[in-house]
């Protein structure tokens, strides 16, 4: 897999852990025992902050109850778009590199990120009824998340739709890449044009529009969120390759 | 020196700029249809034509809604203003919960022939803050925010404020 043979010749700086990530041996050999951890951590995470948020936090002087959504909902839109980034990494690694186990996350990062794409649209449109008074509205907000989710759905289609499947992680990395200008469109969205979705709260520069106790749980749940889509996708990585290493072995077994 | 990863990692890249140019291009072309609602600025500058419609965004002016019922649907009559111009606006119908003086609105209609807009139906655009009533209230008592006048003080002043128990 390693075209580079002659030391020295076009590596990059970054070529040394790339190159020692990308052994699928050696991911699953650091996986394999992370993996219960990180499921557990997540887990953990993601009831403290929702308990916290839906218990415990007070509620919205405006909203009320209903701002309560957010402990679910804002996570959700970090993790879409982080996701999503990951999966333009992966494609770029993918196209230039050709890493074989950055083909293997492509496959894998598309439904998770899928999810949580979903969840958050879903979510977002039962508060709006209430709040806006619409469940779904065409601002550039909604619409570019929305774009975000067909992206995925595109990918996890474009991706197994060849027989040769180095011709559908080729095809699909293009997509990944090129969609990968929607998400500053989406981050940027509430400030380039009237949107009626309301602008950030959260800032990291300045000071953040949400009291503090509000802002913990919202924290712990985020954190929560991004250590279960690491654990989905690094669960799903970790089969996939278990499931090439037994077609191969099939495979050896049968052509003797 | 030009190794296949390196002609492709230019390729990429250059195909990335490009790209983006062309959207980013494309995107500042469109902007004004991708703008969700036309500010009363906007509106009173250059209205569009009686009948046809679009959204006007903006916030409800404080001592400006007036409510009438005629059986049993109630007419709101309110003007949505952005600091610098104000239209007037009528609706007929039940308006969302978050509908109060100071809120942001988005009312979908068409400008009526007295020159007053006519909406079909009225959203409430909801700000980035969020508090608990106590502080909403403290805040209010220390004269720092009347809600009806815009939005919060900078946040910083109350995100870790303390509020007495039973304020």
């Amino acid at each position: 897999m390693n075209e580079d043979v002659l030391p020295g010749v076009g590596r990059l700086k970054t070529g040394g852990w790339l190159h020692y990530l990308a052994n699928p041996a050696r991911f699953l050999r650091v996986a394999t025992p992370a993996l219960p951890w990180l499921a557990a951590v997540s887990l953990l995470l993601c009831v403290v902050g929702i308990v916290w948020g839906y218990a415990i936090a007070p509620a919205d002087w405006e909203q009320g109850d209903a701002a309560r959504i957010m402990y679910v909902h804002v996570p959700a839109a970090w993790v879409a778009m982080a996701g999503y980034a990951a999966l333009a990494v992966v494609s770029l690694l993918s196209i230039v590199w050709r890493h074989p186990l950055a083909d293997i996350a492509a496959e894998e990062i598309g439904p998770v990120g899928a999810g949580f794409t979903a969840v958050c649209l879903v979510s977002g449109s039962l508060w709006g009824k209430p709040m806006w008074g619409a469940y779904w509205v065409w601002d550039a907000r909604l619409t570019s998340v929305l774009i975000l989710f067909f992206l995925y759905l595109g990918h996890v289609a474009l991706i197994r739709a060849f027989d040769n499947k180095a011709h559908g992680y080729r095809a699909a990395a293009i997509l990944a890449l090129a969609g990968a200008v929607n998400l500053p469109i989406i981050v940027f969205s509430v400030q380039w044009w009237n949107t009626l979705h309301q602008g950030n709260t959260i800032s990291i520069s300045g000071g953040s529009k949400i009291y503090i106790t509000m802002l913990y749980p919202l924290l712990i749940s985020t954190l929560g969120f991004y250590l279960a889509f690491i654990t989905m996708v690094v669960a799903r990585v970790s089969a996939a390759i278990y499931e090439r290493k037994t077609a191969s072995a099939l495979l050896a077994v049968a052509e003797r | 020196m030009r190794t296949p990863k390196k002609r492709r990692l230019y390729l990429v890249l250059a195909c990335g700029l490009c790209f983006s140019a062309a959207v980013g291009l494309s995107l500042a072309a469109f902007s004004t249809s991708l703008t969700y609602f036309l500010s009363p600025r906007q509106v009173v500058a250059k209205a569009p034509a009686v009948g046809q419609s679009f959204r006007l965004g903006g916030v409800v002016e404080a001592g400006s809604v007036l409510t009438t019922l005629a059986g049993e649907t109630p007419t709101t009559h309110f003007a949505v203003t952005d600091g610098r111009a104000a239209v007037n606006v009528t609706y007929t119908g039940v308006l969302p919960d978050l509908f109060r003086e100071g809120q942001g609105v988005v009312a979908i209609g068409s400008m009526g022939p007295g020159g007053s807009f006519v909406a079909d139906e009225v959203l409430a655009k909801h700000g980035a803050a969020y508090m608990p009533k106590d502080v909403e209230q403290s805040l209010k008592q220390a004269g720092k925010w009347d809600p009806k006048f815009g939005p919060p003080p900078d946040a910083s002043s109350w995100n870790t404020m303390t509020v007495k128990a039973g304020s």
